[in-house]
């Protein structure tokens, strides 16, 4: 017995570290970290030590100082007066801005084209797979700056509305080459409960799903809550809006001299740069999806048909489910993609983080190497989060096996 | 045409085997294509309430083609096909009817790998049955003790063994309380000592009087449950028996090459 369960009695030899699986990981591991240690030592005394002969310090004092230059795309107060730190939140405000809503129209555009390249119709699926080669095997900027192109040479000059050679859609919404201009909302009185109102609708609809599952639970009835729900969330904030005395009004843009009054203004940079994120994003986030669908047997859905479940019931309990945890990991991975990519705004002159912190913020203090560094980190930390939500769903949808 | 006339079944003596004269299924004139390939030739098909029948055939024959249409997971083009009374057309409440009332097994079990094996049972109840979950899980017990595996009603499919899988499968059918099952190989995915739990499950449920249809290659299995063999070939059905008269004394030669070579090792 113990002549096989114990190793043999025998001396370490040095050939062990590389031949003996008991301490060859060992030691690649003490070698790796050696190297690593020793690289970044040299990049940072490396660092040091320019800095020192450009007699440079390291500090991030110009934060505070004021910047001194314009952003035209502005979601928080800002002016010229303003510090470089705010101009720095400003940029990474509008870059949230742009990736927050091309994740979305990327997720719709994608979600679609993907179905429907499985179209059985021939027609739908050729063009959706001209769209997806198309626009995933051509570069982003190209696209960006096509479509920048395309939505300020074509569109009319603010100028012509007033001469009456453009008009308005729908007398609200004037495109024009320097941007959109749309009906604004004005917060009056009143309008904070109107706000509380369908917050509370939200709750509602959660609390409405709860109350439908718990119910069918208890006597099997299946509840329509797709439309109940729907109705929550519109009607208690239409009513209220009308009891209230209609709270909240539009401000519409009026033609001036040479451009609008009033409205908001939405600038051709970021429809081009959200348009392009979302196009070209939406083509590979089509292949995710469709792989996800193919990924889930056929055979599941027939013996959800065997069993009497109709289509619809079908997609949604047994193939979405499984389909959702092979589509979920790429779209993450898609999401950091259009995230990070929305850093080339400075093709159209949208000004992104990467424009004022990283761009003119840099040119005026001379502090690259801060200025990049807390780029970097900002990138690093939005990417991560949007990674750990990522990783959390993964998590929660993985199957069981053994 | 070797075409043995089709309604042999009218020959055997029902009344023996416990089988009622109330028609289960009736099939008349099936005709179905492939593109352009004709895969089912009139197949002309009747079966009494409480009939156990194993069809066999040689594979691309259409043995699973035609059970699958009974349970309309493949459209015929041509003929009737009426299930307990109800014809099955393109019309959606007649196909959502006959599918309630007949429960299916595959060849790869096709188990829900997302929920456990009682959420995999108690699905369809709750959802086309409009069942309260109380009383599905009861249900759903009921059967998994039938099949043997109520320990295993929390684990996830994954977990489980090919056999156990396939009669959870069946236990799952069976939670909508079919009328008529159908087998479409359910022992061909299995290794041969998980054979035997799955066919003691379906002789289990052939002794209770469930009206079964059953594409198989377990002759012993046919032997011992099936009141009547259909031999099927190149898309018709060839020749129909009792199980004695068809493995002792079949009649086309087609039937007894394909005997020779399933039973010959």
């Amino acid at each position: 017995m113990s002549a096989i369960s114990e190793p043999q009695a025998e001396g370490f030899r040095l050939s062990q570290l590389i031949y003996d699986t008991r301490y060859r990981s060992i030691t690649i591991q003490t070698v790796a970290l050696i190297l690593i240690v020793a690289g970044v030592w040299w990049l940072v005394s490396n660092t040091i030590q320019n800095l020192e002969a450009l007699g440079r310090d390291f500090d991030f004092g110009f934060l505070g100082q004021p910047a001194g230059y314009d952003i035209n795309q502005l979601l928080i107060e800002y002016d010229s007066q303003s510090t470089h730190g705010r101009a720095a939140v400003v940029g990474i405000l509008n870059t949230l801005l742009v990736a927050f809503i091309g994740c979305i129209t990327a997720t719709v555009i994608g979600t679609i084209a993907g179905v429907l390249r499985l179209s059985k119709n021939w027609i739908v699926a050729r063009l959706v797979a001209v769209y997806v080669e198309g626009f995933r095997n051509v570069p982003l900027l190209l696209w960006i700056v096509l479509i920048f192109a395309i939505v300020s040479e074509s569109t009319p000059h603010p100028r012509d509305f007033a001469g009456g050679e453009a008009s308005m859609l729908f007398n609200s919404i004037a495109i024009t080459r320097q941007g959109t201009w749309t009906p604004a909302p004005v917060w009056g009185d009143g309008s904070l409960a109107l706000v509380i109102i369908f917050i509370l609708s939200i709750v509602a609809i959660i609390g409405f799903r709860m109350f439908a599952r718990r119910r069918q639970e208890a006597t099997g009835e299946i509840l329509p809550v797709l439309w109940i729900s729907l109705g929550l969330l519109i009607l208690p904030s239409l009513i209220a809006y009308f009891i209230l005395g209609g709270p909240v009004t539009l401000d519409y843009p009026e033609t001036g001299r040479f451009r609008f009054e009033g409205g908001l203004l939405v600038r051709n940079s970021l429809i081009a740069l959200w348009l392009a994120l979302s196009l070209y994003t939406g083509s590979f986030i089509a292949e995710n999806v469709r792989g996800g669908i193919l990924a889930v047997s056929g055979g599941q859905t027939e013996a959800a048909s065997a069993l009497g479940l109709r289509p619809g019931r079908t997609m949604n309990l047994v193939v979405l489910p499984q389909a959702m945890r092979v589509i979920v990991p790429p779209l993450i991975s898609q999401y950091l993609n259009l995230t990070k990519n929305s850093s080339l705004a400075i093709a159209v002159g949208y000004m992104d983080a990467r424009a004022t912190l990283g761009g003119i913020t840099i040119n005026q203090t001379g502090r690259e190497l801060e200025g990049m560094l807390l780029l970097g980190l900002f990138y690093l930390i939005v990417s991560l989060a949007i990674a750990s939500v990522g990783n959390f769903y993964n998590a929660s949808v993985k199957l069981k096996e053994r | 045409m070797t075409a043995i006339d089709t309604d042999t079944s009218a020959n055997i003596d029902r009344s023996a085997m416990k089988i009622s004269d109330e028609v289960a299924i009736e099939v008349t004139g099936m005709n179905k294509w492939f593109g352009s390939f004709h895969v089912l030739r009139d197949i002309n098909l009747t079966v009494y309430r409480g009939e156990r029948i194993v069809i066999c055939g040689p594979s691309g024959s259409g043995k699973s083609t035609m059970i699958r249409c009974i349970n309309r997971l493949e459209e015929h083009q041509q003929g009737k096909i009426i299930v307990d009374g109800t014809e099955l057309s393109s019309d959606i409440k007649n196909i959502d009817k006959i599918r309630s009332e007949v429960g299916m097994c595959f060849q790869h079990f096709n188990l829900f790998p997302h929920l456990t094996i009682l959420e995999n049972c108690t699905l369809a109840p709750m959802w086309v049955r409009k069942t309260p979950k109380r009383e599905a899980e009861q249900t759903a017990m009921h059967y998994l003790e039938k099949v043997k595996i109520p320990d295993q009603a929390n684990k996830y499919p994954g977990q489980l063994s090919g056999g156990q899988q396939q009669r959870v499968a069946i236990a799952r059918s069976l939670c909508m309380k079919p009328r008529i099952m159908l087998f479409d190989e359910p022992t061909s995915a299995l290794d041969p000592e998980m054979i035997k739990e799955v066919l003691d499950t379906m002789i289990e449920l052939a002794e209770e009087g469930m009206t079964m249809l059953c594409v198989t290659h377990e002759m012993g299995f046919a032997q011992a449950v099936a009141n009547r063999v259909i031999f099927m070939d190149q898309g018709q059905i060839v020749e129909q028996n009792e199980p004695k008269e068809f493995f002792n004394n079949p009649q086309s030669d087609r039937t007894k090459l394909f005997l020779s070579q399933i039973l010959g090792h």
